[in-house]
């Protein structure tokens, strides 16, 4: 890719450094084309599109049924996030209510996915600035949740739980019990990382005041999640446009008028305890038993028993496998509070069984827009702490 | 696709106070407004919704262009406006013909749409005139075509 670059001759001597695609601390293949002035940063240019898969043009060739394995491999840290978005913007396009059992079971696992998300991020974030212990605890609880929803789902990543109209399956027995160890001791596991980072003297001076960014340039930036809370807007999709009954359950919006990437790790250390929060009342509130699917014929797969005895419950499961099911024709746009900001997904449908056109607004690719802010007239040395602190996940940058 | 020409929606009311001339229909589909606008006065209109105190669009979530190939005009792009102090949603439609598509930038409303304004012009080819730096963004350099519109081929060699 060429770019150019005004180099000012004369009063400031400037190089250009390019960074990535290919380092460590870019958190996948971004490149960030450095103007350099001395030690510090001119002018920074991010340069993405190495991982770009085409995923939005796939989907208009697949029914509304198989995009949703295709969101899974979006943003690879949190795929059931993106698995609800798409299931809720096709359902709302189709008009569908979903069970409730089946709705908090969607909570408890995207906020189960949260915090592994937010964990890795935590634990990235760390290496980059010389932590490697916290590194390693933070994989260690991540892959407790992982095996949570291997036992759930069958997978471990791409898990493609959520199906149009409900869950993919029944959860398993027990599920309950394992999901209650791993957050029983999860409050501990935060106050140790806590104790290595959040009064530790190398990490304030590597993050206090470094990568500011103000509320007003966040607004305007349109950045979401995490980042716009730390520089003190209390913007949440959950709370503002509750989905998924959200609106039944008790947590806050963490803030902090920090701005800085210091504001951040506050903020998403916090949130990761009041994902805990929700998903202890989301295991109050699952009951033991009840339909995890909504019943839509031609939409949603009968129950297995039906399929089996009923020669309707036959015809649907395999008209539904084979050819699909048709939406009105309409465009729908439905947000979701990531854990990386608004996931927003556009979908638009001609009335045929294939989405006409599906876009995903992801918070990722907004966010790293913001990266020249955070980093210009700041040391090299800083970038690094930047680009670890917006969260970046380039799988979803790029699509 | 219901489409409704008394719609209640007060935002759209403002609008239509504001320019009649600026709501060329309005189209409400699952508890969502879209605000068709033509192009010629989407810049107006969107520095009218993020100053106008009563409506404050402070954030632009998206842009996002589908193609009606080979319908004409081809291209709809929709604007997703969110105003976060009232919590509401409003998207704008610009409807834009197959042949040079183009249309003013809205990077001095929102700095925001820079890079959603750099995809468009990437993968369906749309002009944003007065953009600071229209280039590719996902797609290399070098490439030919736009490949989210609906007649670029999907299959065989290029």
């Amino acid at each position: 890719m060429t770019v150019t670059i005004d180099t000012p001759i004369g009063a400031a001597q400037t190089m250009v450094l390019n960074m990535g695609p290919q380092h460590p601390s870019t958190h996948g293949v971004l490149r960030v084309i450095l103007d350099m002035d001395g030690e510090i940063v001119v002018k920074a240019q991010p340069v993405i599109g190495y991982l770009h898969t085409g995923i939005e043009k796939s989907c208009e060739s697949k029914t509304y049924s198989q995009v949703i394995t295709l969101t899974d491999r979006i943003d690879y840290l949190c795929p059931l996030s993106n698995n609800l978005g798409y299931c809720l913007a096709v359902e709302k396009l189709l008009g569908l209510e979903v069970p409730k059992r089946a709705q908090y079971v969607r909570v408890l696992l995207t906020e189960l996915t949260r915090v592994a998300s937010h964990l890795v991020w935590l634990g990235t974030h760390a290496i980059d600035l010389g932590a490697m212990s916290v590194f390693l605890y933070c994989f260690r609880e991540r892959e407790e949740i992982m095996k949570i929803f291997e036992f759930v789902s069958g997978q471990r990543m791409m898990t493609s739980y959520f199906r149009i109209g409900g869950l993919a399956l029944e959860p398993p027995t027990g599920w309950l019990d394992k999901v209650k160890r791993v957050i029983d001791a999860m409050p501990h596991h935060v106050d140790e990382y806590e104790t290595l980072l959040t009064k530790n003297r190398i990490w304030m001076a590597r993050t206090k005041g470094i990568g500011m960014l103000s509320k007003e340039d966040a607004i305007a930036m349109g950045v979401s999640g995490p980042l716009l809370r730390a520089s003190g807007v209390p913007y949440d999709v959950r709370k503002a446009f509750p989905y998924s009954s959200y609106e039944e359950f008790d947590f806050d919006i963490q803030t902090s008028d920090g701005c800085d990437c210091y504001a951040r790790y506050v903020v998403r250390v916090a949130e990761i305890r009041e994902s805990l929060k929700i998903i202890r009342q989301a295991m109050q509130k699952v009951p033991a038993e009840g339909p995890i699917r909504t019943e839509a014929q031609g939409i949603v797969p009968p129950a297995r028993e039906e399929m089996k005895t009923s020669i309707e419950g036959l015809i649907y499961h395999f008209k539904i496998f084979t050819e699909g099911f048709a939406p009105p024709p309409g465009e729908v746009y439905q947000a979701i509070e990531s854990p990386r900001g608004e996931l927003g997904v556009f979908v638009a449908s001609d009335g045929s069984n294939k989405p006409y056109r599906v876009k995903f607004r992801t918070p990722s690719f907004v966010n790293l827009q913001s990266l020249p802010n955070l980093c210009e007239g700041r040391l090299i040395a800083d970038v690094v702490a930047c680009i670890g602190t917006t969260d970046i996940v380039l799988g979803e940058v790029d699509r | 696709m219901a489409s409704q020409e008394n719609a209640k929606n007060p935002v759209v009311q403002k609008l239509r106070e504001w320019d009649a001339q600026a709501v060329a229909e309005v189209i409400e589909f699952r508890g969502e407004t879209t605000v068709v606008v033509p192009k010629e006065h989407l810049k107006r209109a969107a520095e009218y919704l993020l100053s106008e105190p009563s409506l404050r669009f402070t954030f632009l979530s998206d842009i996002t262009t589908v193609d009606r190939y080979p319908l004409e005009p081809r291209f709809e792009l929709n604007y997703q406006l969110l105003s976060m102090d009232r919590k509401e949603r409003l998207r704008l439609r610009v409807k834009l013909g197959g042949k040079d598509p183009a249309i003013t930038t809205v990077t001095s409303v929102w700095p925001t749409a820079n890079w959603h304004e750099r995809e468009n012009f990437d993968l369906f080819g749309i002009r944003f005139d007065g953009h600071p730096n229209l280039t590719r963004i996902v797609m290399p350099d070098e490439w030919e075509g736009n490949p989210l519109r609906k007649d670029y081929p999907v299959e065989g060699y290029r």
